[in-house]
């Protein structure tokens, strides 16, 4: 069936080696072998790493960068993931030798140019969400996430209030949002989404309590629609004592035009890697700085960068010793935020409400053409944010043609496929977020896979429901993966 | 507008077809009070040029010798790994839930988690993790929930571990109630005296051993192995992965050798640039895979039998198991893990060797030399790896080090906050991107600066 050959040149590099290829030019000169170290600590063998040339390594690279679907190559709609435009001079100008080679703990005076850089980022960041001050520090989301609850805890600690114990999660709540909570010492309420995609406000008031910590919320929320009580809801959440944390997953929707300061939350953590553009790198490095109300300032994570009107310098614990501490060995991702902060002056003031206009634009106008096609919407009666969500349950019910079945499918016609099966809650689910950096022939092009493919299933489901054909490889086997685990590479038998 | 590409003809027709008059329309679900009209504070946009000429100008300046570490460490980096970083195909990229469509960045994460193993001696790694502290915080929630024999959520937390990395595993773990207790050092030597530990320390989850140690010692990490053992402890190695091609790897530790170890991968190929993006590696063996966090690629084939890579054994995810996951972890540091196995391949076991030879012999050198200096002297007698603890005699370190950045030098880092029983000591590195000439311009420099802040010869 196949007329495929199996090609020798996509073995793992490990295939590759051969016993005393090196590739000298990298390696510093041979020095006189140490007798200070015992015997006993030094390695006996030297580790298993590949043997082959500097050729073969930016082969073997480029060729595996080949089989990645990316922005850079393809629309890549992925719900709740910002997959928007990553600018090349973001990367080229954060790349600065001068910045590179900046060690984090050389003396300020000696990085001022960073420092500057980074301070602004603080208040630009202020600035967009309404918050009082901001702290760069956590990596990625889930880490803005810990450093969220942990000032919570923090908070009510230093109060003496420590009976609070729960924290309130929605039940279309990303995953790290519980799985935070429980790591600083909190117990998950869950409470329903309405029929609408608002939260249910009858629920929350009963689960809510002297017992309560505070509410994690996302908004525009995770099914895509704006929380329209949210103002009702921060009064219900202080009224009884607790704080409201906002997971920024979602800021592109708002960008410029409402800010979580104003809709009465106390902390909040970016992606920066979303909204502000940064790279996604195959999962990462993100950054997760977080910005806090004025009641909990002095629990913010350090270091952070002050300003004393001549000289930009990091505060620690010793300038804010209530803070929660420090969360990376250093501050942070520094050039994910300076990527992040070269993007924020190239929008410009004028620029970040644009985002939100655009990205919105975008996303209602692929709603409204897949309804068109026939696609069901999981909230029909409310406005599409930056992203919304098709279910497919009709399909999975009449046709046996899943989401994912739709996903792989997506795939061979060169669309990567929207997020799948989050939020939990809407079953057989397309959260799709085309962004602000997509023109409507993309879009186009996108909504028509997307009608074909529904007519593939409609009358070729068996087809469907084996794609991928197209990509370097068909579907994968990952019961197999998961049992037969094979996740370090062997040697299987010694190779000259 | 920036990087949005309407024309106002696009933007009309999809007004249309969606039925609405203007954007600000799709707006109308946002309660009208909650509105706002400006972002005044924030500057007006710069366009590439203009920016380009602010960055450059941030940027610029002489750039010192440095020979601080303490964390971060400057080595060479191939011009090959950051070039193929950066291409578009792995930059914007994500996480890869659509495995055929990320068979690339799947690959190399399988082929990092080989070289991590292999480097480590340990049968299994993750995909990595933030950063060396926070990988060290985690390696620390792993340890409580993999000794089922331990009951007590007690750690042993050497004082030779990077006081920011202990400040991070507090930050992170002490609303679990888990307590880390410091493990003292002996002074002469600067590392552990493993005669010194208790004979009855209790119930106890876990030991970590530094490897080297803060001060750049080289801990005896063998006996401190087998005592953890003995006494029912995991034992969670923290260890800088350029010293591995030189040292003993952590599962050959002792008789059974450690079960987690962590650390900072920055010094695979990765840029000091303020202190991050870095990442941090885990490695553990295959009995305790089930409890390690973060993301785990899997070889498996596809339905035609053809090889290919996929995440794996994600039921300890928080997007699965949510409240009761591993960790709130969701990604790794893609990136960065990317320019690591290029670097790993590109170097391979004989060049990362000759990387750790070069750095460990140009620290002695500098080391010796340094000692002969008026009122300088090691703090230490225990070998070392790449770093080392000088004191000063008469004169504060901070005082030495302002006048060394004067005359081009970061002479290291400065010890006597973290360590104040130490006196006026700084921690100083030495890797291979040092020359001869170097170490002679960080010798005259501090001869001159002692001689300077004596009183001596203005």
């Amino acid at each position: 069936m196949s007329h495929e050959i199996n090609n020798q040149q996509d073995g793992v590099i490990f295939d590759k080696s051969h016993r005393g290829r090196s590739n000298d030019g990298q390696a510093p000169h041979v020095v006189a072998k140490s007798d200070t170290i015992p015997t006993a600590l030094l390695r006996n063998t030297p580790p298993l790493l590949p043997e082959v040339s500097e050729m073969q390594t930016v082969r073997h690279f480029t060729r595996l960068s080949q089989k990645n679907f990316s922005i850079d190559t393809h629309f890549y709609p992925l719900g709740s993931c910002t997959m928007k435009y990553n600018p090349r001079a973001c990367n080229t100008l954060a790349m600065l030798p001068g910045f590179l080679g900046y060690h984090p703990l050389a003396p300020v005076e000696t990085g001022q140019g960073f420092m500057t850089c980074m301070y602004e980022l603080q208040e630009i960041l202020k600035e967009v969400t309404g918050m009082k001050e901001v702290s760069l520090t956590p990596m990625a989301g889930a880490q803005g996430e810990f450093a969220g609850m942990a000032m919570i805890r923090a908070y009510h600690d230093a109060r003496g209030d420590t009976a609070r114990c729960e924290v309130i999660c929605p039940d279309a709540a990303h995953g790290t949002n519980p799985a935070t909570a429980v790591m600083c010492g909190y117990k998950v309420k869950e409470i329903p989404t309405k029929a609408d995609g608002d939260i249910d406000i009858d629920a929350l008031k009963a689960a809510i309590g002297p017992q309560t910590a505070g509410i994690m919320l996302t908004n525009p929320s995770t099914v895509g629609v704006f929380e329209r009580r949210i103002t009702e809801i921060a009064k219900i959440v202080h009224d009884a004592g607790g704080l409201l944390y906002y997971d920024g997953a979602n800021l592109n929707a708002i960008l410029g035009k409402v800010r979580p300061g104003d809709m009465g939350f106390d902390v909040i953590h970016m992606n920066l890697h979303k909204t502000f553009s940064t790279p996604h790198g195959g999962g990462g490095p993100g950054a997760g700085p977080v910005g806090v109300s004025e009641r909990l300032i002095p629990f913010l994570p350090v270091p952070m960068v002050g300003y004393d009107g001549e000289q930009y310098r990091w505060l620690t614990k010793k300038d804010r010793p209530q803070s929660i501490g420090r969360l990376s060995a250093f501050a942070g991702n520094a050039g994910v935020l300076m990527r992040a902060y070269i993007y924020a002056r190239l929008l410009g003031r004028e620029g970040m409400p644009r985002v939100a206009e655009y990205s919105t634009l975008n996303a209602n106008y692929i709603m409204v053409e897949l309804q068109k096609k026939g696609f069901d919407l999981a909230f029909p009666s409310r406005r599409a944010t930056h992203e919304f969500i098709v279910t497919l349950k009709r399909q999975a019910k009449t046709l046996d043609v899943s989401a994912m079945d739709f996903a792989k499918r997506l795939l061979d016609y060169g669309y990567h496929a929207p997020t799948t099966y989050f939020p939990l809650l809407v079953p057989e689910c397309f959260l799709i977020e085309p962004t602000e950096t997509e023109d409507k022939d993309t879009l186009d092009g996108f909504i028509d896979a997307m009608g074909k493919i529904k007519h593939e299933a409609e009358t070729q489901a068996e087809m469907v429901k084996a794609a991928p054909y197209t990509l370097p490889l068909r579907r994968l086997d990952d019961v197999r993966a998961a049992r037969e685990l094979d996740i370090v590479w062997q040697p299987r038998e010694q190779t000259e | 507008m920036p990087f949005i590409p309407h024309t106002e003809n696009d933007v009309q027709q999809m007004l249309a077809s969606i039925g609405v008059s203007d954007i600000e329309t799709l707006f109308d679900e946002i309660p009208a009070e909650l509105r706002i009209r400006s972002l005044d504070k924030v500057p007006a946009g710069l366009n590439e040029m203009e920016m380009s000429r602010l960055m450059r100008a941030r940027a610029a300046g002489p750039q010192p010798l440095c020979f601080i570490g303490a964390g971060a460490y400057e080595h060479h980096i191939p011009a090959a790994i950051w070039e193929i970083v950066t291409r578009g195909e792995f930059y914007s990229a994500y996480t890869p839930y659509q495995a055929e469509a990320s068979q690339g960045t799947l690959q190399l994460i399988y082929e990092y988690q080989s070289m991590m193993a292999h480097l480590t001696g340990m049968e299994a790694s993750n995909a990595s993790l933030y950063d060396g502290a926070s990988g060290l915080a985690e390696a620390v929630l792993m340890a409580v929930r993999a000794n089922r024999q331990s009951k007590s959520k007690r750690i042993l937390m050497p004082a030779t571990v990077n006081p920011n990395y202990r400040s991070v595993a507090q930050t992170i773990v002490e609303n679990q109630g888990i307590t880390l207790e410091l493990v003292d050092y002996a002074v002469e030597a600067g590392c552990i005296d493993v005669a010194s530990l208790p004979t009855d320390p209790g119930d106890v989850a876990a030991l970590v051993i530094p490897q080297p140690n803060f001060f750049g010692v080289l801990e005896d990490v063998n006996a401190l192995t087998d005592w953890a053992h003995a006494h029912g402890m995991l034992v969670i190695a923290t260890v800088n992965p350029t010293s591995l091609a030189l040292l003993t790897p952590p599962g050959e530790w002792g008789e059974h050798g450690a079960d987690i170890v962590c650390g900072e991968g920055q010094p695979l190929g990765v840029p000091l640039a303020g202190g991050g993006p870095y990442f941090g590696f885990m490695c553990c063996n295959l009995k305790h895979v089930r409890q390690m966090p973060g993301r785990i690629v899997g070889r498996t084939v596809d339905v035609d039998g053809k090889d290919g890579f996929t995440l794996t054994l994600q039921a300890r995810e928080q997007h699965i198991r949510r409240s009761k996951a591993t960790s709130n972890i969701c990604t790794n540091q893609g990136l960065v893990v990317t320019a690591a196995t290029i670097y790993m391949t590109l170097l391979g076991a004989q060049g990362l060797q000759r990387v750790a030879s070069a750095s460990h012999h140009n620290t002695q050198v500098l080391c010796e030399r340094l000692n002969v200096i008026d009122g300088v002297a090691s703090a230490f007698t225990s070998p070392t790896f790449h770093e080392f603890v000088i004191k000063f005699d008469g004169v504060k370190a901070a005082d030495v080090l302002t006048a060394l950045t004067a005359k081009g030098v970061l002479g290291g880092f400065n010890l006597s906050e973290d360590y104040p029983g130490l006196g006026e000591a700084i921690l100083v590195c030495v890797t291979e991107t040092k020359t001869a000439e170097d170490l002679s311009a960080y010798c005259d420099a501090l001869t001159a600066v002692m001689v300077e802040l004596k009183g001596g010869v203005a």
